[in-house]
Parts: C-alpha cells; sequence; structure tokens
C-alpha cells in the first residue's frame, strides 16, 4: 500500500513537470464568432510555433459572466465592448491593467484608441485598447419599406407584422434617441434615466404587436429577412452587409438619430496566464494583412489607422450603399455603462418582454 | 485486513461514484446558489445577508406572472404528452410484438439523437410563415396566404410534447408490461365495456406510470430553455429566460439564484400537489419505474 | 339437440386453428345444468383456446357455442353470462377485496345498497365475511382463490370457468382447495367448467370429465368410466397410473387375446371398448398398479403369473408401490400395503404377480398418441 502510494506521488509529480516544461503555451481567447478566423490563427501559430491558440466564442454578457465566475481566470485575451470594461472591472475585479509598452499603439487610428483610453482608464490604469468596430442600426428591404429611416419606424403601423428587433440595450437606447432623448447624457443621473427608461417601456410595449418577433441571433434574423418574412429590423451592421451581398435591395440603414457605435477591445483577464502571447497576439492581428483577414470575417472595422480601406470590396460596397459621411459624423458611440445601469436596463427588458398576454 | 473489513471497503467504494457525484454536482453547487440567493448587493463589492431577492420576486408582478405562465404550459404540455404517449406505450406494452416495440421505442428516441438547437431549428423550418407546412397547404389550396405558425404558444407546446414524449412514454410502458393481460380479460369478462376497463382497470394500474412520467415530463419542460426562447414568440416567456437574463445580461447572479431556488420550489409543490390529488408517493411511482 | 332439456353450455363441432395450427378440432359437448365439468388434458393441448372461446376472448372458425340454448358467437365477452377465474386470479390489485367483487356489479348498473349487500352475502357465502376492507396483497393464496371465486359468483353466472386456479398453490393447499371447490359449486348450484392438466384434481372434482388431447376430446365420462373403462390408448395412459408394455397379439380367443411382449412376457387381457386386434397387430398394454396381486415367496396361480424379485420399494404410506423386476427384465409398479411389520416385502425379495385378464387392457399401437 505504502509503495503505491509512493509510486502515485512520483508519477503525478512527472506528469506535472512534463506539463510545465514540454508543452507549448497556450492562448486562451474568449471571442466573438468570425474574430479568430482559421486562417490568421495559422499564420499567428506559423509565426510562434510554440503557441497554441484555443478560442471560445461568446458576447458581452457572457464574457463577463464566464470572468466573474472565476474571478478572471481561464481565458488569457477577452474582447469585450469598450462600454463593458469600467462597471464589470470596478464590481468584480476580473481584468488586468494593460502593459501599454508592449502594444504598438502607433498603428491605431488615434481618435478609437484615445477614446476607449478615455473610457476604460481607472485609477491611472489602462484596462482596454480598441480591436475592431462596428454600428447598430437598422436594416430595411428597399423594394418594400424605401422610407424607413428611424428607429421609431419599427413601430410605424404601415410595417405591422413586419419588422423585429433584438430585445437587448441597443433598442433601449435607440428608441430615446428617437423619442428626441439623449440617453448616454442621463447615465449621470439615475433617476432622470429611469425616467426615461419608463417612457421608452411604454413606447417598446405598446409596439409589441407591430413587430413579428424578437430575433435572438443572426441566422434566425438573416432567414426572416431573406424569406420577406420581414421588410425591417433593428440590426447588427455585418448582419446587414451580409445580406446585402445575397439581395442588393437589404440595406443597412443609419437612423436618422445616429446609428450606435461600438468597440470590441481587447483586455487581458485578471488571472490570465500568458500575458506575453496576449500581447504578442494583439499586436500581431492589427498588422495590415491581418487586419484585412480580419474584416473580412467579421465585416468589421478594424481600428487601425485607414481601416476603412482595408474592407474587402464587397464590404466597401455595402458601407458606402450605407453611409454617407454625415452619417459617420453622427456615429453615437454606446456610452460606459456606470455600475447599476445594467440592472434598470434589465428590468426595462423584462417588463416589455413581458407586457400584455406574456 | 479481515473479510468483513473488505467488504465494506468494495461497498464504500461502489457507493463512491454516486456520493461524489451527489456531492460535487448537485449538493455543493447548490449550497453556492442558496449562499448566494442570501446576499443583496449594497454597492459594488458590497453585499449584505437578506432575503430581498426573494422579496423581489413575489412584489414584481412580472416574475411570477412568467412563473405561473411556465407552470401552465408546462401542465399542458405534460397532459397533453400523457394523452399521446398513452395510447402509444399501450400499444407498445400490450399490442405490438417484440420486432415493432423495439422500432417504437427506436421512433421515440429520434428527437434525442439531435441536440436541442437542431431539433428546434427543424420546428423553425416546418413552421415558419414561408416554412414547410405554410408552403404545402398553399400548394393544396387550403389557405391562399402564407400563414405564420411560429413564435406562439402552440409552438413552443408542440415543440416540447415532441422533445419529452419518450420520457412519458418509457415509464407508462414499463409500468403497463407488469400488467397480466388477464387483469384487462377479467376486466371484460365480469362485465366492463372497453371504456369501464380503461378508467376502472388499466388507468388506475398505471397510475404509477403515469404520475412518474408527468413528474419528469413536467419538471423537464418546466426547466427547458432553448425550446421555448427560440420557438417562442414576442409574447412568449418561460421562467428558464428570466433566470438567464438575471445571470448573464443583469449581472445580477444574487437573485438569478433565488429565482432558481423559487423555481425548484416551484415545480416541486407542484410535483407534491400532484402526487397528493392522485394518492401517490414518490417511492410508488418514480422509484418504481 | 337442444330440444330435450336445455343445457348451461354446449359446443358443436368447434374448430380453432392458428395460422397452420390446429389448436382445436371438432369438439362438441354439453354440459348438464349444474355440474362440475372438466377438462382435462396435458399443456398445449387445446384446453385454454376452448376455454376463452367459451368466455369470448377467441372466436371459433367453425362451429357453435351456446349457453343456456343460445348461440354466443356474436356476443361480446362483456356480454355474456360466462364468468371466468383466471389461472393467476386476476384479482385487481388496486382496488381492495370489496372493490374487486362489487366491480362486476358497478358496471350492470347495480345501485349502491344492492351492490353492498350482494358482496357481503357473497363473501359470507365463500366463508370471508370480514375481508371486504383489506387490500389483495392482505390475503392467503387460499383466501385469493375464494376472492376470485366470489368476484365472479356474485354476478349469478350460468357458467364458472375456471382455469387451472389451482396451479400456483403448493400441495398441502391445493388438497385442501380441491374440496372446497367442489363444495362451493354444490353451494352456488352453477355449472362449473374446471381446465387442469392434473389428472387428480379432474378426478376428485367432476361429475364428468372430458379428456383432451391434440385439439380433439377422446373421451367424455364419469372419472370412473375414464379409470376402468379408457376408450383410448391415451386415455388409459393419462388417467391414473399405469404399467405399460408393448408387444404383438399372438392369439385371440373370444374377448380376451394373448400378447407377447418385447421382453418375452406373455400377458392375458382384453382389448379396449370398441377396439378390434388380430392376431399380429402391434398393441401397447395397461395394468394399474392396483390390480396387480403380488405373492412373497411361492409360486403364483391366476391368469396372468409372472415371477420377479423386488427391486426397490416407494414408501408414501398407503399409496406405497413395489418395483419389481420379472425375468424378463422388465419392470411391474405394484401397489403394496407396508405396515412396518414383519410380512411387509422387503427388496431382493423373490416374488409372484398375477393380475386378471379383466384388469388389463390393450389398445392397437400408433393410435391416440
Amino acid at each position: 500500500m505504502r509503495m503505491t502510494m509512493k509510486t502515485a506521488v512520483l508519477l503525478t509529480a512527472t506528469m506535472l513537470a512534463g506539463m510545465g516544461s514540454a508543452q507549448a503555451e497556450t492562448l486562451r481567447l474568449l471571442t466573438w464568432g468570425g474574430y479568430a478566423p482559421e486562417n490568421v490563427i495559422a499564420k499567428f501559430e506559423e509565426m510562434y510555433p510554440d503557441i497554441d491558440v484555443e478560442v471560445t466564442l461568446s458576447n458581452n454578457e457572457e464574457m463577463v459572466a464566464k470572468l466573474r465566475a472565476t474571478g478572471g481566470a481561464g481565458f488569457d485575451l477577452a474582447q469585450p465592448s469598450h462600454d463593458r470594461i469600467y462597471a464589470p472591472q470596478l464590481e468584480y475585479d476580473i481584468y488586468k491593467p494593460l502593459d501599454m509598452s508592449k502594444i504598438d499603439t502607433s498603428v491605431f487610428e488615434p481618435k478609437l484608441l484615445d477614446g476607449v483610453k478615455a473610457n476604460t482608464t481607472i485609477d491611472g490604469e489602462i484596462y482596454a485598447v480598441p480591436h475592431q468596430w462596428g454600428t447598430s442600426g437598422l436594416m430595411a428591404d428597399k423594394s418594400k419599406a424605401p422610407d424607413f429611416k428611424s428607429w421609431g419606424d419599427l413601430c410605424n403601423p404601415e410595417y405591422k407584422g413586419k419588422t423585429s428587433m433584438r430585445l437587448k440595450r441597443t433598442i433601449l437606447l435607440g428608441t430615446a434617441y428617437s423619442m428626441g432623448e439623449d440617453p448616454f447624457a442621463t447615465y449621470s443621473d439615475l433617476d432622470a434615466y429611469q425616467a426615461l427608461l419608463d417612457k421608452v417601456v411604454e413606447k417598446l410595449s405598446a409596439c409589441k404587436d407591430n413587430i413579428k418577433a424578437y430575433w435572438k441571433g443572426g441566422d434566425d434574423l438573416s432567414a426572416m429577412m431573406l424569406s420577406g418574412e420581414i421588410v425591417a429590423s433593428e440590426t447588427w451592421d455585418s448582419t446587414a452587409y451580409k445580406l446585402y451581398n445575397e439581395n442588393n435591395n437589404i440595406v443597412f440603414v443609419p437612423p436618422e438619430t445616429g446609428a450606435l457605435a461600438w468597440i470590441d477591445t481587447f483586455v487581458i483577464p485578471r488571472k490570465g496566464e500568458a500575458d506575453d502571447a496576449a500581447y504578442k497576439w494583439i499586436n500581431f492581428v492589427l498588422q495590415p494583412e491581418i487586419s484585412q483577414m480580419m474584416s473580412e470575417s467579421t465585416g468589421a472595422i478594424v481600428a487601425v489607422k485607414g481601416g476603412k480601406d482595408l474592407l474587402p470590396d464587397h464590404l466597401k460596397a455595402a458601407v458606402n450603399a450605407a453611409f454617407t459621411d454625415e452619417d459617420i459624423n453622427n456615429l453615437k458611440f454606446f456610452a460606459n455603462i456606470p455600475p447599476g445601469v445594467e440592472d434598470m436596463e434589465g428590468k426595462a427588458l423584462e417588463k416589455i418582454q413581458a407586457a400584455t398576454g406574456g | 485486513m479481515n473479510q468483513r473489513d473488505a467488504r465494506r471497503l468494495s461497498l464504500i467504494l461502489l457507493f463512491m461514484p454516486f456520493a461524489l457525484w451527489i456531492l460535487l454536482l448537485i449538493l455543493l453547487p447548490h449550497i453556492g446558489m442558496g449562499v448566494l440567493s442570501l446576499r443583496e448587493k449594497i454597492a459594488p463589492r458590497q453585499y449584505e445577508f437578506g432575503f430581498d431577492n426573494y422579496i423581489e420576486f413575489f412584489t414584481e408582478p412580472i416574475y411570477w406572472h412568467i412563473m405561473a405562465r411556465t407552470a401552465i404550459m408546462s401542465l399542458i404540455v405534460t397532459a397533453l404528452a400523457l394523452v399521446i404517449g398513452f395510447p402509444v406505450s399501450y400499444y407498445i406494452a400490450k399490442i405490438a410484438g417484440p420486432r415493432t416495440r423495439g422500432a417504437m421505442f427506436m421512433f421515440c428516441l429520434i428527437p434525442l439523437w439531435v441536440s436541442d438547437l437542431i431539433r428546434a431549428f427543424g420546428w423553425i423550418l416546418l413552421l415558419r410563415e414561408t416554412g414547410v407546412i405554410s408552403g404545402v397547404l398553399q400548394w393544396t389550396g387550403l389557405i391562399s396566404e402564407p400563414i405564420e405558425l411560429l413564435y406562439n404558444d402552440a409552438a413552443v407546446i408542440v415543440g416540447l410534447v415532441y422533445t419529452v414524449m419518450l420520457f412519458m412514454i418509457v415509464p407508462l410502458t414499463s409500468t403497463m408490461d407488469g400488467m397480466d393481460d388477464s387483469m384487462i380479460e377479467a376486466g371484460y369478462n365480469l362485465g366492463g365495456n372497453g371504456l369501464t376497463v380503461l378508467r376502472r382497470i388499466i388507468i388506475p394500474y398505471a397510475m404509477p406510470g403515469i404520475i412518474s412520467g408527468s413528474i419528469i415530463v413536467f419538471m423537464l419542460t418546466a426547466g427547458s430553455y432553448l425550446t421555448p426562447v427560440l420557438l417562442g414568440g414576442k409574447y412568449s416567456s418561460w421562467f428558464t429566460q428570466t433566470i438567464y437574463d438575471q445571470f448573464i445580461t443583469r449581472y445580477n447572479w444574487e437573485s438569478g439564484a433565488a429565482f432558481g431556488f423559487l423555481l425548484l420550489i416551484f415545480t416541486s409543490l407542484v410535483v407534491w400537489i400532484g402526487l397528493k390529488l392522485s394518492g401517490q408517493s414518490l417511492s410508488s411511482t418514480v422509484a418504481r419505474s | 339437440m337442444t330440444d330435450s332439456a336445455v343445457s348451461d353450455l354446449e359446443c358443436s363441432d368447434v374448430c380453432k386453428n392458428f395460422g397452420s395450427v390446429q389448436a382445436v378440432k371438432d369438439v362438441s359437448f354439453e354440459i348438464p345444468s349444474g355440474s362440475f365439468f372438466s377438462i382435462l388434458g396435458p399443456s398445449g393441448c387445446g384446453k385454454t383456446t376452448l376455454m376463452r372461446m367459451i368466455a369470448g376472448f377467441e372466436e371459433p372458425d367453425s362451429g357453435d357455442i351456446s349457453i343456456k340454448g343460445r348461440s354466443v358467437l356474436n356476443v361480446p365477452p362483456n356480454r355474456r353470462n360466462v364468468k371466468m377465474v383466471f389461472q393467476h386470479l386476476a384479482l385487481f390489485p388496486m382496488m381492495n377485496v370489496f372493490e374487486n367483487i362489487a366491480y362486476g356489479l358497478r358496471c350492470i348498473g347495480a345501485d349502491r345498497d344492492e351492490i353492498k349487500r350482494k358482496v357481503q352475502d357473497v363473501l359470507n357465502r365463500v366463508a370471508l365475511p370480514d375481508v371486504g376492507g383489506r387490500e389483495i396483497h392482505q390475503l392467503s393464496g387460499g383466501q385469493k382463490q375464494r376472492i376470485a371465486i366470489a368476484r365472479c359468483m356474485v354476478l349469478d353466472p350460468d357458467v364458472l370457468l375456471l382455469d387451472e386456479p389451482l396451479g400456483a398453490l403448493d400441495l398441502k393447499l391445493r388438497e385442501a382447495m380441491k374440496i372446497e371447490l367442489k363444495l362451493l359449486q354444490h353451494q352456488f348450484d352453477t355449472t362449473f367448467v374446471y381446465i387442469t392438466h392434473d389428472q387428480s384434481e379432474a378426478l376428485v372434482m367432476s361429475d364428468r370429465v372430458a379428456v383432451m388431447n391434440n385439439g380433439r376430446f377422446e373421451q367424455i365420462g364419469s372419472p370412473q368410466e375414464l379409470y376402468h373403462h379408457p376408450k383410448t390408448a391415451f386415455v388409459a395412459g393419462f388417467v391414473g397410473d399405469s404399467n405399460r408394455w408393448t408387444g404383438k397379439v399372438t392369439a385371440v380367443q373370444g374377448d380376451e387375446i394373448m400378447v407377447e411382449t418385447g421382453g418375452g412376457m406373455s400377458v392375458r387381457c382384453r382389448p379396449g371398448e370398441g377396439v378390434s386386434v388380430a392376431t399380429g397387430d402391434t398393441v401397447t398394454l395397461f395394468v394399474r398398479p392396483e390390480f396387480v396381486q403380488l405373492a412373497q415367496g411361492g409360486k403364483a396361480s391366476g391368469e396372468n403369473s409372472l415371477e420377479g424379485k423386488v427391486d426397490s420399494l416407494l414408501f408414501n404410506g398407503a399409496n406405497s408401490r413395489a418395483l419389481v423386476r420379472l425375468g424378463s427384465g422388465e419392470l411391474v409398479e405394484v401397489d403394496v400395503t407396508l405396515t412396518g411389520g414383519v410380512d411387509d416385502v422387503k427388496p431382493t425379495q423373490d416374488v409372484a404377480l398375477s393380475w386378471s385378464a379383466e384388469n388389463a387392457i390393450c389398445f392397437p399401437s400408433g393410435a391416440g398418441q
């Protein structure tokens, strides 16, 4: 019995030692679908043969939830949007400050870098740098809904039963803008924001009859739009661009109050174990030729200088069909979500979901 | 080591996986959830012990509304699964030959071969406005306009019944299998007609199976997530979705945990009432089949 | 056939096939009112199929079944006034005793008071007046038996069918129940049709017994007739115990014939009723153990006298037997009385056996086997 025990200990020790030395470093990436395409990973692993890239696909909410569950362990690099860094870090302490000296900041589009820095600096430490950006707005089938142009049109009886939206915070904010309010400005006064939310809830609850169904992901939205079951919807720009390639009548429509712009960032989880590899990945994917591959895969614009020019041709066409320069100047960047707002917005969404007959 | 110790040791070893399973996967997470659900958020990274998360549920009509809705829909699904499953089980247990029997069980298993997601997408393809059923109906001239069968409660119920069928049929079949054919013949022989035999003999005999199937189906349905979310319309909401939203969208783990417990308590309550009403007990139903 | 007295149950030329298997072939019989009638046969002989046809669970392919003179061919089982006690009784485990008995009454729409009265009445008659509130699993084997009968009798059936109901009981209880069943039948004065493969059950209880083999009735008669005057070799062999030999007819002398067995033993016997044999025929010969006389020591006299040596003794109280090996090598079973005294026959003792030709019956071989 004693003998066996000793052997077991020895065995375990050997195995642990083996794992430490012989195995290549692993970069565990927590990111969005399309943000780590096969060809990019292959090139990266070619350049750094001793780094293995492991990808876990997720979305904003789940990224934060996953990191919160482990206190920031389990992943070495994550990509939440720029508005999902400040409050979660304050509440759950799940990120690590970045060592900016290890990132080649010269490649970034300065406006975007500064914007992200401003949003994610806590106690003088910077927690995130931008990676890709895009917008949330509307899309419409021009042949069936030529005059569709604002968030409010989703509730226009003219399109009764032919519109859709996702029941998430984007629609709350968009609707607030369409009502002539500036939700981000009211973030500082939570009581005022609650009052605004109440109005939005009322409006969207009344609008429920007008929409066909709430979409849940890019797939069901695309299917409804392509089949003609709906003629207009709230959407991610990348989904709209993809549909534009299949049907040129379907275009992204920046709402007249301005499309909502998001920036997906790079952050390092607090208990990340491969910081060097993470910095290597950040610098790697910001190179122009890699950025091009990235845009091809995601349909979003990389936050480097001249990022828009790196878009593949078909996307450029879709973007040009959608945006005028005026539209671009009118972009509304998602503001940092202060602590407590997630909860208020969550409850507002629940109220809408449960409204009438629910 | 004498023989008694050896036997005791092997007994412990045999029991170990089950004990570990219960402890690590059932007990510990629930304790964790229980503790979590009793924390009140005061400020960022500051919590206090309290029942606020539970009180929130009862003071906010939306939540118990959705809970009641989930319970009612689950009961409808259970009832439908029973009504459809009973004759099928009777056929499998009492009429079908061994080969048909295997084939029938296989058919019931098919829905479980594919993942929840694929199954839901299958239903979406069939039921949507531009989907297969609508298309066929238009082609046969039964309807002139496309018809939307998706995004409503009926779609959710159909999808769920399809999924849980097997869990109703297996306990029912195994109970009815144990029923001596002569019991049914005796029922006729003593003057009962088909309805009397069904009502007074077959159903009472199958009651443990009915109850255990219903409990399993009800629990599965009330706890399901993907099917109601994907097939449900704008007015459909399911309590699991609310829990998910609390955890993921609202970062509100505390009330998510409380809601999870409330769902557990509530479904257990429904099961308990069902057992009381039918005069059965857990040991005579679920434990038996 | 029905123009004289109306019988409770009558079958005429009933046939039933399952695929290519003929389960019941041309069975005809008639049971007078109030009698205990048994159908005796080995398993697989078609007796259960016949009973299921009477109860209505199977339809005959041809022939007719009538109850109280009326054909029941197109009457569903729940409308036939034939009740059945199943092999495993088929009491309903989810009901208590009272409910089990009341089930049939409820089916015919009896009112509450009548049900109560009738159930109590039938419980009294089966001598279990106080078990109404008990659950089925609380009853003993014999009590279950009686409840199963009570459940049928409360409906006052024209015919009660019993499908080997004693099969599951242990020996002692089975013996007791045989008598009890007979008494119950007398008490209720209803026609009982009893199916069994156990010849002693049939012989003890029945007024008349039909011996069934391979889907056919071999013989119908009183137990004594079957025992003493079997009409076929099957009946002779199946009902009661017999020594059995095969041999060749060497001479025919009026009612008696001489048979020489394979072992070289010469036996004088009579042919079975209605059987004719000729010299040279192969026959099977039956001699019951109780008709063989055993004499210790000295030479035997009589029609068939043979000498041998006691091989072994099979002690079973009043039914003890001796196995005697004849000079020709054949074994003969002989009933003996073993009193425990010094006069008892002992193994290895030389003995002489004899039996009268009257008690040795032969049938042509190959027929009805």
